[in-house]
């Protein structure tokens, strides 16, 4: 009785995906407007193209959905959010050019809501099946790459170039590529700053109580300073240090532009930083401090051989959340002519260009999502390679 | 404590004066201003942009606490542990999501103004008041659960007189979170026409005026400051209460 009850058992969460996945098939799955700037009419996901070509990925979705259904079947749950996204791709690319055909040369599709519905819904199933295979890091490292990997590819193979965000990222290709460097160049330049300057000072804190209790709530309240008051703020400062300093200018440091966002983005990284550093050293147990004063270590030593190793993922931890926080912050830069993704945003904003606001969004939330997820992996990856050495 | 005092004092008598007589700081804020320009910003009250400001962020983390406790004891009661993972995972990426983000994204769909910010300022918001209920809630001390049971509590007495009693450190710190993002974020807000002290900031750098970008700067910032100190505060006394 048990065993078929056990066979026949719906997991919870995959009744709540298909109930608002079959919801989302009955909004607006595309719209197509006669231009960038007005709204468009929504089309239903059956309406797109004719029935032959939208069939086969109405199908995949449905299949999807149903095959997140059953509980205890994970790998058969993370193939249903595969063959979904699939299908949502299929759908893409047979609706966009069936919708502008004769539709004018300014007309533009992109996705509607009952698209982003269902693709949130086949990312969740994704997610929750994952966390039941709860697989290692080197498995969510391959998995990781392949997502990547495909999504890489479908962008370049061209076959999505219809949808307006395409249109818009095709128009101004050579600002996108160098809105990219920008981000990185302010997302990683200020967490290697961060760590350039935190890592030595929550060494310094781990060892001086007294500069502890004065350095913590002084890089808190760094930290609670709003974004855009944080850069708006190292306008002046950086304006006069520009002025005064004769070659800072000739260095690129002015009151608007990367430096002013650099700077901020570095203050905002030093409490995870520092605040890490310190637990991080902390962590060591203490038979594994007792064990390194028997052998005779040096305070160097220890902190080297003992401390560091041990506290090393609650540091990349602290790492983590600075990279994850500041691709994020790194928008506002767009705000303060710094460049990166947070121009297009603003732009975007400016011209009521929903199109151009997902081009700057939408690359940011990915790269903020993988760099989460890549960085989990590193601090697991060194986890299990600390505890192997404990064995 | 008193060094501290004196000092909480003096930042806000500064910020009061800065919103109330901002024309007392004409003569600092000058040598920044475009020669000829305005000094202060003075298009709109800064008394009720501040206000404006505060409302947005009071309705929206008070809004974001009650769903997501709610939530979280959903989650962790036995009917609902299947969504519990789900729940953890939202959690944890969706606090992957910059804040600009959100609040970009609800544009498209909610239009300009306060409608989108307060959306976004709630769902944002949502995030680390889920995650911190859900590990507090999860993580109770077994010995205080079995002692609630075996005095013969019931479910409902156990939750709110052991189960949140103890949760509510770990709750409280996710709530603070939740204002500090909220209170930048509510910012950022000007930027889709919400009417907030980013206003100050934004109308500075359009108009190249720094004066304008330090007066809103110092505000926000000042007020960021008071706020997370005094739920720091609010906080150490709470859990000093509980704990006699």
């Amino acid at each position: 009785m048990t065993q078929a009850h056990r066979r026949l058992a719906f997991s919870a969460t995959g009744v709540l995906f298909a109930i608002l996945g079959l919801g989302a098939l009955l909004v607006p799955f595309m719209t197509i407007a006669a231009n960038r700037i007005v709204e468009g009419d929504g089309m239903r996901i059956w309406n797109i193209a004719t029935p032959s070509a939208t069939l086969p990925g109405l199908a995949a979705v449905v299949a999807g959905l149903l095959l997140g259904l059953p509980d205890n079947m994970t790998r058969a749950r993370l193939a249903g959010a595969v063959m979904g996204l699939a299908g949502l791709v299929w759908l893409l690319v047979q609706g966009a050019p069936a919708l502008l055909e004769g539709a004018g040369a300014y007309a533009r599709v992109s996705p509607a809501t009952g698209f982003w519905c269902l693709l949130g819904v086949f990312l969740l199933l994704a997610a929750d099946a994952l966390a039941g295979m709860a697989p290692g890091p080197v498995m969510r490292a391959e998995l990781l790459a392949t997502a990547v990997g495909v999504l890489a590819a479908v962008l370049w193979s061209g076959a999505l170039s219809d949808l307006s965000i395409m249109q818009e990222y095709a128009s101004r290709r050579d600002a996108f590529l160098a809105a990219t460097w920008q981000h990185l160049g302010l997302a990683f330049g200020s967490l290697a700053a961060a760590a350039a300057l935190g890592f030595p000072l929550g060494i310094l804190c781990h060892h001086q109580i007294k500069l502890r209790s004065m350095t913590m709530p002084v890089l808190s309240f760094l930290q609670t300073i709003p974004s855009l008051a944080m850069f708006g703020l190292m306008i002046p400062v950086l304006a006069w240090v520009g002025a005064t300093f004769p070659g800072a200018q000739a260095l690129g440091i002015a009151g608007i532009g990367f430096a002013p966002a650099f700077l901020a983005l570095v203050l905002y990284a030093l409490l995870p930083v520092v605040g890490n550093t310190v637990a991080g050293l902390a962590a060591a147990p203490q038979a594994a401090r007792d064990a390194a004063l028997g052998m005779g270590m040096t305070p160097r030593q220890r902190l080297w051989r003992v401390e560091l190793p041990l506290g090393l993922p609650i540091i990349l931890t602290g790492l983590r959340i600075v990279l994850v926080q500041n691709i994020g912050l790194a928008v506002i830069a767009g705000l303060i002519g710094g460049g990166g993704y947070g121009t297009f945003v603003f732009q975007g904003l400016n011209q009521t260009a929903t199109d151009l606001i997902l081009l700057g969004t939408l690359p940011t939330v990915a790269l903020a999502l993988t760099a989460a997820i890549f960085m989990n992996i590193f601090v697991d990856l060194t986890r299990t390679s600390t505890d192997a050495r404990n064995d | 404590m008193r060094a501290a005092n004196a000092l909480r004092l003096t930042v806000l008598v500064l910020l009061v004066a800065l919103v109330m007589r901002p024309k007392w700081f004409e003569v600092a804020f000058a040598p920044l201003a475009p020669v000829g320009g305005p000094v202060m910003y003075e298009r709109t009250s800064l008394l009720s942009l501040s206000l404006n400001h505060l409302y947005l962020v009071i309705a929206a983390s008070g809004a974001a606490t009650l769903v997501a406790v709610a939530l979280a004891i959903l989650v962790t009661r036995p009917f609902g542990v299947a969504f519990r993972p789900l729940a953890r995972s939202i959690a944890n990426m969706g606090q992957t999501f910059p804040p600009v983000a959100v609040l970009a994204l609800a544009v498209p769909s909610l239009g300009f103004g306060s409608g989108p910010t307060l959306v976004a300022l709630f769902l944002y918001g949502l995030l680390p008041i889920l995650e911190n209920a859900i590990t507090g809630l999860t993580n109770l001390p077994p010995a205080a659960m079995e002692a609630a049971r075996g005095i013969g509590m019931s479910r409902w007495q156990s939750l709110t007189r052991v189960e949140i009693p103890l949760a509510l450190p770990v709750i409280l710190t996710g709530i603070r979170l939740s204002v500090v993002i909220a209170l930048g974020t509510a910012t950022i807000g000007s930027t889709v026409a919400a009417r907030t002290l980013g206003e100050v900031i934004i109308a500075g750098l359009l108009t190249n005026n720094t004066a304008f970008v330090l007066q809103g700067g110092l505000i926000v910032g000042l007020f960021a400051v008071l706020i997370y100190d005094a739920m720091v505060q609010i906080e150490a006394r709470l859990l000093h209460g509980a704990r006699i």
